[in-house]
C-alpha cells in the first residue's frame, strides 16, 4: 500500500517536472502531492474510514539549510449548526439558551510532521488559519448572544471529543525530508462531499510552498442508500419501513406456528 | 458485531439490539403488553437519539400488532365499528402530536419532553401496577372477592350515539373518539402503542365486553401506529429501518418464547416484577434528568428556527 503510493507520488514527480521547469521563477521547493484518488467511496463501517493523502518535496537545488516541516488539513463541507446550553431550571437540566453559526466545516483535521509550534510561525497561521481555532474563526457568522464564547468553544470541544476536529502533530511522515504521506481517520457519519486539501511547506517556520486540491468522498453501501433514501424520499423510505415491519411481524409469527406443529 | 445505523447514526452491537428486542418481546409475551413503552426508554441509555427511538418504537409496534390483529380476527374478537372511531380519534390525536414533536424539535426540548412524559407516564403506570398486583396477592390470601367496577354513567348521555353489535353497546361516538386521540398523541410523542392506556379506557370508560377489548385495541394500534410511522419518516425523517428490524426479529423471537413461557408460571409475582421494571426505569430516567450532564452545550445541525 505504502510502496504502491510513494511509486505513484514518483511517478506524479516526474511528469510534473517539465511543466514545473516552463514557469519562470521556481520557487527553491515545492509540493508535489497524490491522493489515493480524488473520488472516494466509504463504506460507512462502525469505526469510520481512513483516507491517505502523499506527495513528495521537488527540489531543483541542493536543499537549503532549515528545520523542515509538512502540514497536511483536511476539511470537509460546512453547515449551520445550533449549539444549545442547558441550565438547572426547576431542579432538572433544561436547554436554556442557543447559539446559531451560520457555517462550520463538518470536519476539519490538521495533521503535521512535528508539533505544530516548531513547524510554523503564529504570523503565517494567522494569515493562512492553519490551526483548528483559527480555522474556525472564519466560519463564525454574526452571534445571537452577548458572549458566544463558551458555545464555540463548546462546538469545538464537543467536535474535538467525537473526533471531527482534530489536530494530529506527527502524523505526516516524512522520508528524507522528501517523501511524506499523511492517514486521516473520517466518522462512521461523515458529510459528504467536497473536502478540501491543503499541503503546507515549511523552511523554519516560513510557508515555502502550499498545495491546494480537494477530494470528493461520499458514502456507499447499504447505509448510504437508506440515509439518501430517507432524506430525499421519505415517503417511500416510510413505506418500505412499514412494509418491512408487517412482513417480519407476520412471518416470524408464522414461522413460529410452523414449528410449533 | 458492531453495525452502523444510518439514521441514527451511531454504531452499536447488533446482538444488544437482538436481545434488547428479545426480552422485550419475552415480556410482552409474558403480560401481553405492547412493549413500546420499555422498549423506547432503553433505546434512550444505549445512547440512540430520543427523536430516533420514538419514531422507530411506532415501526416496532406496527410489527408487533401485526401477528395480534390477525390472530384477533380469526377469533371474531375485533369491534370493526368501534375499532373504527377509536382510529379516526387515534389519527387525529396522532397528527396533534406529531406538530407538537416536530414544533418542540425545533425549540430545542423535544429530548427533554420525551423523557419527562416517560417518566411521568411510567411512575404513575408502574405504580398502579404494583399496587394491583399486592392487593390481588393479599386477596388470594384472605379469599376475599374483587370490588364491584363502578359505571361511569355520564358516558350514556352524550349525544351521537351509535351500536356496536359485537360489544353489544349502544353510546355515543364521542368517548371512544377521545380516548382514541389521546393514545394517538402518546403514540406521536411517546413511540408507544398505547394499549396501556386504551384497554383500562375501554374497560372501565366504555363498558366493553373483555373479550373484544384486545382485539379492538390492537386493530386501532396496528393503523394509528403505522400512521405515526409514516408521519415521523416524512416530517423529521426519524425512523431508523435498520434499528427497528433488528428490534422487531427480537422482539417476535422473544414474544413467542414469552407467551410459551407464560402460561406456566405464576402471573401476579410476575407482575409486580413488571410493575418494578416499569418503575426502575421510570427511576433512571428521572434521575437523569435531574443529575448535572457532563457536557451542558449540545450540537444540532441547522439554524433554529
Amino acid at each position: 500500500m505504502i510502496g504502491a503510493a510513494i511509486r505513484t507520488a514518483l511517478a506524479a514527480l516526474m511528469l510534473a517536472a517539465p511543466a514545473a521547469a516552463q514557469e519562470a521563477p521556481a520557487p527553491p521547493e515545492e509540493v508535489v502531492a497524490g491522493l489515493s484518488q480524488d473520488n472516494i467511496g466509504i463504506t460507512a463501517r462502525f469505526d469510520g474510514s481512513t483516507i491517505l493523502i502523499y506527495g513528495a518535496v521537488k527540489r531543483d537545488a541542493p536543499e537549503p539549510p532549515g528545520h523542515l516541516g509538512v502540514i497536511v488539513t483536511l476539511e470537509g463541507p460546512s453547515g449551520a449548526v445550533t449549539i444549545r446550553h442547558k441550565t438547572r431550571e426547576m431542579g432538572i437540566w433544561v436547554n436554556t439558551s442557543a447559539v446559531g453559526v451560520a457555517s462550520a466545516p463538518s470536519y476539519y483535521a490538521v495533521a503535521t510532521s512535528a508539533p505544530l509550534a516548531e513547524i510554523l510561525d503564529p504570523a503565517q497561521d494567522v494569515i493562512q488559519r492553519i490551526s483548528i481555532p483559527l480555522a474556525l474563526r472564519s466560519f463564525a457568522g454574526p452571534l445571537e448572544v452577548a458572549d458566544a464564547r463558551p458555545f464555540t468553544e463548546a462546538m469545538l470541544r464537543i467536535r474535538e471529543a467525537e473526533g471531527l476536529y482534530q489536530l494530529d502533530e506527527g502524523a505526516v511522515h516524512l522520508v528524507e525530508d522528501t517523501l511524506f504521506r499523511a492517514d486521516f481517520t473520517l466518522p462512521a457519519n461523515l458529510t459528504e462531499g467536497d473536502y478540501k486539501t491543503r499541503i503546507f511547506l515549511t523552511r523554519d517556520g516560513q510557508i515555502v510552498d502550499q498545495h491546494r486540491t480537494a477530494i470528493y468522498v461520499r458514502r456507499v453501501g447499504l447505509e448510504r442508500w437508506l440515509y439518501v433514501l430517507s432524506q430525499n424520499y421519505a415517503a417511500i423510505y416510510g413505506l418500505m419501513s412499514l412494509a418491512l415491519a408487517v412482513i417480519a411481524g407476520w412471518a416470524a409469527a408464522e414461522a413460529f406456528k410452523f414449528l410449533r406443529r | 458485531m458492531q453495525i452502523y445505523l444510518p439514521i441514527a447514526e451511531v454504531s452499536v452491537n447488533a446482538f444488544l439490539l437482538l436481545g434488547l428486542g428479545g426480552i422485550v418481546g419475552l415480556l410482552s409475551g409474558l403480560f401481553g403488553v405492547g412493549g413500546g413503552f420499555l422498549i423506547t426508554p432503553l433505546l434512550f441509555f444505549i445512547g440512540i437519539p430520543p427523536t430516533v427511538a420514538v419514531a422507530t418504537g411506532a415501526n416496532q409496534v406496527v410489527a408487533s400488532s401485526v401477528s395480534g390483529v390477525l390472530a384477533q380476527f380469526k377469533r371474531k374478537a375485533v369491534d370493526v365499528p368501534m375499532g373504527i372511531v377509536l382510529l379516526i380519534g387515534g389519527l387525529i390525536g396522532s397528527a396533534a402530536g406529531i406538530w407538537v414533536f416536530n414544533i418542540l424539535t425545533r425549540l430545542g426540548q423535544i429530548d427533554l419532553a420525551v423523557q419527562l412524559s416517560y417518566v411521568v407516564f411510567l411512575g404513575s403506570i408502574g405504580l398502579l401496577m404494583l399496587q394491583e398486583s399486592l392487593r390481588a396477592m393479599r386477596r388470594a390470601k384472605t379469599g376475599a372477592k374483587p370490588g364491584k367496577r363502578h359505571q361511569h354513567l355520564w358516558v350514556h348521555k352524550l349525544p351521537l350515539k351509535l351500536k356496536f353489535r359485537a360489544s353489544g353497546l349502544y353510546i355515543s361516538v364521542i368517548p371512544p373518539a377521545l380516548v382514541g386521540m389521546a393514545v394517538g398523541v402518546l403514540a406521536a410523542i411517546m413511540g408507544v402503542g398505547g394499549g396501556f392506556i386504551m384497554v383500562p379506557a375501554m374497560i372501565y370508560l366504555l363498558g366493553m365486553p373483555t373479550k373484544v377489548v384486545i382485539g379492538t385495541s390492537l386493530f386501532q394500534i396496528l393503523f394509528v401506529s403505522a400512521f405515526t410511522t409514516l408521519m415521523h419518516a416524512i416530517t423529521n425523517q426519524s425512523v431508523d429501518v435498520m434499528l427497528a428490524l433488528l428490534l422487531i426479529v427480537g422482539g417476535v423471537i422473544g414474544a413467542q418464547i414469552g407467551s410459551q413461557l407464560g402460561g406456566r408460571l405464576k402471573a401476579e409475582q410476575l407482575r409486580s416484577l413488571l410493575a418494578l421494571l416499569v418503575l426502575l426505569v421510570a427511576l433512571k430516567l428521572g434521575f437523569d434528568l435531574l443529575i448535572r450532564p457532563a457536557e451542558l452545550y449540545s450540537l444540532h445541525p441547522g439554524r433554529a428556527g
